[in-house]
């Protein structure tokens, strides 16, 4: 039995993550006086947030007619139907109020003539029910989650919120199928911390990092959600990871689909732009699956670009100087410091590249946790937000910029719904301390792992299964592959080597905790994507090219035990949340 | 005269030495500095024979492979990898910057990678930055505005927009403040060019009431005149910015303005 000292804390709630949706869970939960702790494995702004580029979507009509109703549609249709559209209704909304917060709170938009919000045009994002282009997506140049993530922290801080930063979190409290805390690991001084909590709320982002080329940080190992399978509880709808059109080739580095909103172009070797085939209304600004899939095939088919015909080009010299500019100055950093190009005068090189995940844990719309025990729950004491979360809104496809709504919206609800729950300073049960044991446990005997398979290695190989098992096309053959695959990998892991001891900053433990995270997110991934034998958003399997609403208007909910899995699924809400909008029925999906 | 010398647990000593095990041609030494709290031991130098053939073009691409493939017990911070997270800041061949967009083609002869310059430092290249952000919650980064309009957002036209570019961009790397002189010696008191550049943020900004009190907060000998226009801080910023720019404006309001 390992034998650590261990530190107590007792708040009414405690938020795991500092990132978008982190910070504005946080700031309402201040302001609601409940007693609030914020847990961070990094700064709050070095999380991953700040990454975001091209803006955040909000049915503001600054830019001609607008409706959220507009924005819902586009969002049930960009999800392929596998949107819960109760809470699609809920975010778009909630969305305007949300962004004026924002601008309250302080977040530099860029502006138009009259002064009011900048919107741009983005992916899939459309007036009247699909019918033109509209401008919904509010930016700040090309820097809007740099933006609001250094301006929520702000709010924070004005609020007093109290932080426990670089602090790694290694698994959550339950007891009786009740979330009752968590326990932490300070990297800052190797001390472990065990926090009461009467609701923890989850914004861990996503999990990028189970790929090899991700625009995701290196942070992004969807450390919340590997708790959560820890707990005993699923995830959902984990097969529908989204490849981004636009990485720089060979580094995988963003490049915002604002590009494409101010006017860029993707152009294969022939110098065609393709997209006009696959999407002739649309056109670049098609939904990012839908984009992908149409690069990916002109790459398979031998129109890619370069030595290796295995990208595109993303054409944007065309577009006025000013423009570059004024709203484009951060992909042109970017593009010179990894592509080497000067946009101005080059196109850059560009390739999917993996960037979000719409599966995560399931919540209802006020981001109470969800399972199913014969019909659908909710677990008491925990909530999930953002990219973490599975809503769901994004379901089968996120839309750009539906992203950062999805943070505030969210992140808002979360401390509304934590305040109906929550007395300020209600007394804590006790916790059995087999809970705190287990993890213990668990943290010790990786911490003094000696066996042969560094980290990096089994690290590696995972990423490369899930690259080339999960990709942008699918098969049966290539699932089963790597559903065995990734479980050689997850094996290795009896024999893992962890080289440092020290507690201080112990990065190669902490990278090691972060392994035993991802796989089990590996796993549940390639699982839930070998079982769904249908093509829906990013989902897409050659063998079963048709979307199968029959069988399949269901979210995937998986659960993780070592590496076995159980999958089960959930249907899909079919109805609105009020009667101020009509269900939307499963239509064709066409750009 | 008095006789000034590290305390001898401070001394750098020489480290490991990591010979390549590749056996490739094209082998650059990368000297690292290493200091773990935990042990009883001095810092010191590790030098690691690193094969560039398999190297992509960054420093941090170094670092990623000393701890993947060499070392992993080598402790730094990283995370976006694309220079918009700030959390690689460390001092590379001698210049403060971030390890992520710092190429290494740009450093002559072997690699020397410490932490950034001045700071406590908490493990290895992981230098103390609480300091800085106690400083930056000092200046109170939001926005103080007293309309209670909430149907609409707050006007602001282009031209007072544009007065915030080159400084809401700044990702808090601290690279300026830890290349500052001033800020070595009185980083206590003086708020250094990273902090002094958000305080311009809010000043600048048209939507806040508040901006009189503002200026007010930082008229102060230590907090801003500690500032020589030295320009190390502009210098070193890897984003671009100006904060030496910033902060003479801010003198230069204190000087003309009625505050």
């Amino acid at each position: 039995m390992s034998s650590y000292n261990i530190i107590d804390h007792e708040y009414d709630v405690v938020v795991l993550g500092a990132g978008g949706s982190g910070l504005r869970a946080a700031v309402g939960l201040s302001e609601a006086g409940l007693k609030t702790a914020c847990i961070s494995k990094v700064f709050p702004t070095r999380s991953h947030t700040s990454a975001a580029q091209g803006g955040i979507s909000a049915a503001l009509g600054n830019m001609g007619e607008d409706d959220w109703r507009w924005h819902m549609y586009d969002t049930v249709k960009g999800a392929d139907w596998l949107g819960d559209q109760d809470s699609i209704e809920y975010l778009c909304k909630e969305a305007p109020k949300a962004v004026l917060e924002l601008e309250k709170y302080g977040v530099p938009f860029s502006r138009t003539d009259e002064g009011k919000i900048y919107q741009r045009p983005f992916g899939g994002m459309t007036k009247n029910y699909g019918n033109g282009i509209v401008q919904r997506t509010c930016a700040a140049a090309d820097r809007t989650g740099h933006a609001i993530l250094h301006t929520l922290y702000g709010q924070a801080l004005k609020h007093n919120t109290e932080f426990f930063i670089e602090y790694f979190a290694l698994d959550l409290l339950m007891k009786d199928g009740e979330c009752k805390g968590l326990i932490a690991w300070n990297l800052n001084d190797g001390t472990i911390h065990r926090f009461r909590a009467h609701t923890v709320i989850i914004a861990t982002g996503g999990y990028g990092k189970v790929y090899y080329s991700a625009t995701s940080a290196h942070t992004c190992t969807g450390d919340g959600n590997a708790m959560v399978l820890r707990a005993g509880l699923p995830l959902q709808d984990m097969e529908f990871v989204q490849f981004h059109p636009t990485g720089i080739y060979g580094h995988g580095t963003l490049i915002s689909e604002g590009v494409r909103g101010e006017g860029g172009y993707l152009v294969n070797s022939k110098g065609e732009r393709f997209m006009e085939r696959y999407a002739p209304n649309a056109k670049d600004l098609a939904s990012r699956d839908v984009v992908s899939r149409s690069m990916s095939i002109e790459i398979n088919e031998g129109r890619g670009v370069g030595k290796d015909q295995d990208h595109v080009h993303l054409h944007l010299s065309h577009l006025d100087k000013s423009v570059i500019e004024n709203r484009l100055p951060g992909i042109t950093e970017a593009a010179r410091l990894f592509a080497n190009v000067d946009v101005t005068k080059e196109p850059i090189p560009v390739v999917p590249t993996v960037h979000y995940n719409m599966g995560g844990i399931p919540t209802n719309y006020k981001a109470e946790v969800l399972t199913v025990n014969g019909s659908e729950k909710t677990v008491p004491g925990l909530m999930a937000i953002g990219e973490a979360a599975c809503v769901s809104v994004h379901g089968a496809n996120r839309l750009g910029s539906n992203s950062l709504i999805d943070l505030v919206v969210f992140g808002r609800a979360a401390a509304k719904r934590a305040a109906e729950l929550i007395k300020p300073g209600a007394p804590h049960e006790e916790i059995p301390e087999t809970e705190t044991q287990k993890c213990l446990d668990r943290f010790d005997k990786l911490r003094n792992a000696q066996g042969d398979n560094s980290t990096a290695e089994l690290r590696l190989a995972m990423q490369k299964t899930m690259q080339s098992k999960c990709a942008v096309f699918r098969t049966e053959k290539n699932l089963k592959e790597g559903v065995n695959e990734i479980r050689k990998t997850y094996d290795g892991m009896d024999s893992i080597s962890v080289k440092d001891r020290s507690l201080v900053f112990n990065t190669d433990l902490v990278e090691t905790l972060e392994f035993d995270n991802l796989i089990r997110q590996a796993v549940t991934t390639v699982d839930s994507a070998y079982h769904r034998k249908e093509s829906r958003g990013a989902h897409a399997r050659e063998d079963y090219p048709n979307r199968d609403d029959k069988k399949f208007m269901q979210h995937t909910l998986a659960w993780c035990d070592g590496k076995d899995t159980k999958i089960t699924y959930r249907p899909v809400h079919n109805s609105t949340l009020t009667n101020e909008v009509q269900y939307f029925p499963p239509q064709e999906r066409v750009y | 005269m008095a006789q000034i010398s590290l305390p001898k647990n401070s001394e750098v000593n020489k480290g490991k030495y990591f010979k390549d095990k590749t056996g490739s041609k094209n082998i650059r030494k990368v000297n690292v500095y290493r200091w773990d709290p935990s042990t009883e031991e001095n810092p010191r130098i590790d030098t690691y024979e690193v094969d560039m053939d398999n190297c992509p073009s960054k420093v941090l691409d170094i670092l990623n492979k000393i701890k993947n493939e060499i070392d992993p017990t080598l402790a730094y911070r990283r995370s976006c990898a694309h220079g918009v997270c700030g959390s690689c800041a460390m001092n590379m061949g001698g210049k403060n910057g971030l390890a992520c967009t710092k190429p290494h083609a740009e450093i002559d002869g072997d690699i020397d990678i410490y932490p950034l310059p001045h700071l406590r430092v908490k493990r290895d290249l992981i230098g103390d930055l609480d300091g800085l952000y106690k400083q930056y919650q000092s200046i109170e980064p939001w926005l103080k505005n007293n309309s209670s309009k909430d149907t609409t957002e707050i006007f602001q036209s282009k031209e007072d927009r544009a007065k915030l570019d080159g400084a809401y961009e700044c990702i808090m790397c601290a690279c300026c403040s830890t290349s500052c002189p001033s800020y070595w010696w009185n980083g206590d008191k003086y708020l250094g060019p990273a902090v002094l550049l958000q305080a311009y943020r809010w000043i600048v900004d048209s939507r806040d009431d508040e901006r009189k009190a503002r200026l007010k907060k930082v008229a102060d000998e230590l907090k801003l005149y500690r500032c020589h226009t030295i320009l190390n801080c502009t210098s070193a910023c890897p984003k671009g910015l100006n904060p030496a720019k910033a902060i003479a404006e801010i003198k230069k309001m204190l000087a003309t303005a009625n505050v």
